[in-house]
């Protein structure tokens, strides 16, 4: 492997990446364990450059970080006690042998194309523009369809969501 | 690599240095110069925001140090900068020192995408409008470490209090921020402003623009939203733990970050460096640029040292029961509109490049839609006012009613 700027930055994100989901796992505090998981989707975000895909970098960083990761937040501390848990997590063989199967079908799913995938031969020299990613989403031959649905299912989730937590009395 | 290698680097070259080392050296001059012109601008600004201030409350200001108070800011930055770093025992150390470090880096990184004129700029992002928006929610996180890290209860009550508001006033903010990528058709900050050169976005959309400004002045946490700090009834918030130049950090990110938001309306809305005799010479554009956000800059200041602080809950209904409904409509309204006008062809597909003189049917129409809007929304807002002032009367006579009946037993 060639020693260039990619290379480096690849290796960067990977140690964000996985120290970040290191840092999740080990922390025993739950609010610092967040903190992680903030560090580990940066580094995701980080690949979303290398691989020339900054509008998702951008959307990582603000829908996980921004958002998602805030919300963790506030969960977790309006959690009672929740942040300094001294109970410690003895099922250990059980969660490591699920999470090798896991991680094997994924590693499977990847390098052979069990599920209908296909690797490409080279990755493509062309890139796509935020434009295009834009008109795919809204095309009739690209994704409108997916894009719709999934438009449908999150208002109808946050409709949901509004409604439970609506006060009868008001 | 040639396209990379232009100005400096180009000259490290000629004269025969390493082509690469050449184009590290080059690069690495504009990231100084871009990070290093917000840095010292936020001591001037620290003047300036205490100057203008002082006026406003018929005061003088800064006048000891230096000529006319200049040196003031240098004197408090010693000042900081000599007090004891207090870290609290039970403070989490690595949170709690690197909150402030994010939080000014947050409004730092807004630069990158910024541009100064037409040929100077950190960076052109095809995202760059989204760029601005996913680098400020560091800001967000920020304050939200702060006062956990702080391990102190008030200051984890005042991140909440904060959050909650910043978290909601991002909404309308990106709901605002949409309309000039939509009438630009492209989210880069140069795209932007070259749409802009037939007519400002400002005048397409001046909805847009005041809902950007409330919301930005929001995000700044400044008054009427300036429960971030409320120092006088709400012990300071989230910051109240920090002091020497962790403190300051917190409070120079505040104040480069509403000069931020001054230069980007003027980007998004008011043509960025377009004016007279622009093109004759980058530092005419540099000028225009800094005039329009100074001016903008300014009308913040007075905003902030002329309204009252409002509460929480008032704060939160206003954005969500009248901004956020508001923007997502002007949205619509004028994509719609922009949609159809494009399609019988009384608007050009492209606004970059497009003239004065194709553009005015757009104006014309858009401004129409905003103005009905903007009568619609004085109406309403005349109703709400008339109904609580009868609401208070009411409340208020029942009390003196009360009263009397007292007296006269």
């Amino acid at each position: 492997m060639e020693l260039n700027a990619v290379t480096i930055g690849f290796a960067v994100f990977t140690i964000f990446t996985l120290g970040g989901g290191f840092g999740v796992v080990t922390t025993r505090n739950l609010f610092q364990g967040t903190i992680w998981l903030m560090v580990s989707l940066f580094g995701v975000a980080g690949y979303f450059i290398l691989l020339s895909a900054p509008f998702l970098a951008a959307v990582q960083i603000l829908v996980y970080i921004g958002a998602i990761a805030i919300l963790i937040t506030f969960a977790v501390m309006l959690t009672r006690s929740v942040t300094r848990i001294k109970a410690r997590y003895v099922r250990l063989i059980p969660s490591f042998i699920g999470s090798l199967v896991l991680f094997l079908i994924l590693l499977l799913g990847i390098t052979i194309p069990i599920f209908g995938g296909q690797l490409p031969e080279s990755a493509p020299e062309y890139v796509a523009t935020t434009r295009e990613l834009g008109t795919a989403l809204v095309d009739e031959n690209g994704f409108v369809v997916p894009f719709m649905l999934a438009s449908v299912l999150l208002t109808a989730a946050m409709i949901g969501a509004i409604f439970i937590a609506r006060d009868e009395n008001a | 690599m040639d396209e990379l290698c232009t100005g400096l680097c180009r000259l490290m070259v000629d004269s025969g240095a390493d082509a690469g080392l050449a184009q590290f050296l080059s690069l690495l001059v504009g990231v100084l110069l871009v990070s290093g012109v917000p840095l010292l601008t936020v001591i001037l600004l620290i003047w300036i925001e205490r100057k203008v201030a002082a006026r406003i409350q018929d005061r003088i200001g800064p006048n000891r140090v230096g000529p006319i108070g200049l040196m003031q800011t240098f004197a408090d930055l010693l000042k900081l900068l000599g007090k004891e770093d207090i870290t609290p025992t039970s403070a989490d150390r690595w949170l709690y020192n690197a909150a402030p470090l994010v939080s000014f880096a947050s409004v730092v990184l807004i630069w990158a995408v910024v541009p100064f004129t037409p040929f100077h700029y950190g960076v052109d992002l095809e995202i760059g409008a989204l760029f601005f928006v996913a680098v400020a929610s560091f800001g967000t996180l920020a304050i939200m470490v702060a006062g956990w890290a702080s391990n102190n209860k008030y200051a984890l009550l005042g991140a909440f209090r904060v959050v909650s508001l910043l978290v909601s006033y991002e909404v309308p903010l990106v709901f605002a921020l949409l309309v000039p990528v939509l009438l630009a058709g492209s989210m880069s900050m140069l795209d932007i402003v070259n749409a802009q050169t037939g007519m400002w976005f400002v005048v397409l959309s001046p909805l847009a623009f005041v809902i950007f400004y409330v919301s930005s002045q929001a995000e700044t946490g400044r008054a009427p939203f300036d429960l971030i700090e409320a120092e006088s009834e709400l012990v300071a918030g989230f910051n109240i733990e920090y002091s020497g130049m962790k403190f300051g950090m917190f409070f120079a990110a505040e104040f480069l970050h509403v000069f931020t938001n001054g230069i980007l309306m003027a980007l998004l809305f008011f043509g960025g460096w377009l004016g007279p005799l622009y093109y004759e010479s980058p530092l005419i554009a540099f000028a225009w640029l800094g005039l329009k956000g100074g001016v903008i800059y300014l009308t913040t200041l007075w905003l902030r040292n002329t309204v009252p602080r409002l509460r929480i809950d008032q704060i939160m209904a206003f954005n969500w029961k009248f901004l956020v409904p508001l923007s997502i409509a002007n949205l619509i309204f004028i994509s719609a509109a922009l949609k159809v006008m494009q399609e019988i062809g009384w608007a050009p597909r492209d606004m970059i490049g497009a003239g004065f003189g194709e553009l005015v049917p757009t104006t014309v129409v858009l401004l129409l839609i905003n103005g009905a809007m903007i009568i619609y929304l004085l109406g309403i807002l005349r109703k709400r006012g008339q109904e609580a002032r009868r609401e208070s009367q009411a409340t208020r006579a029942a009390l003196a009613h009360a009263a009397a009946d007292q007296g006269a037993a």
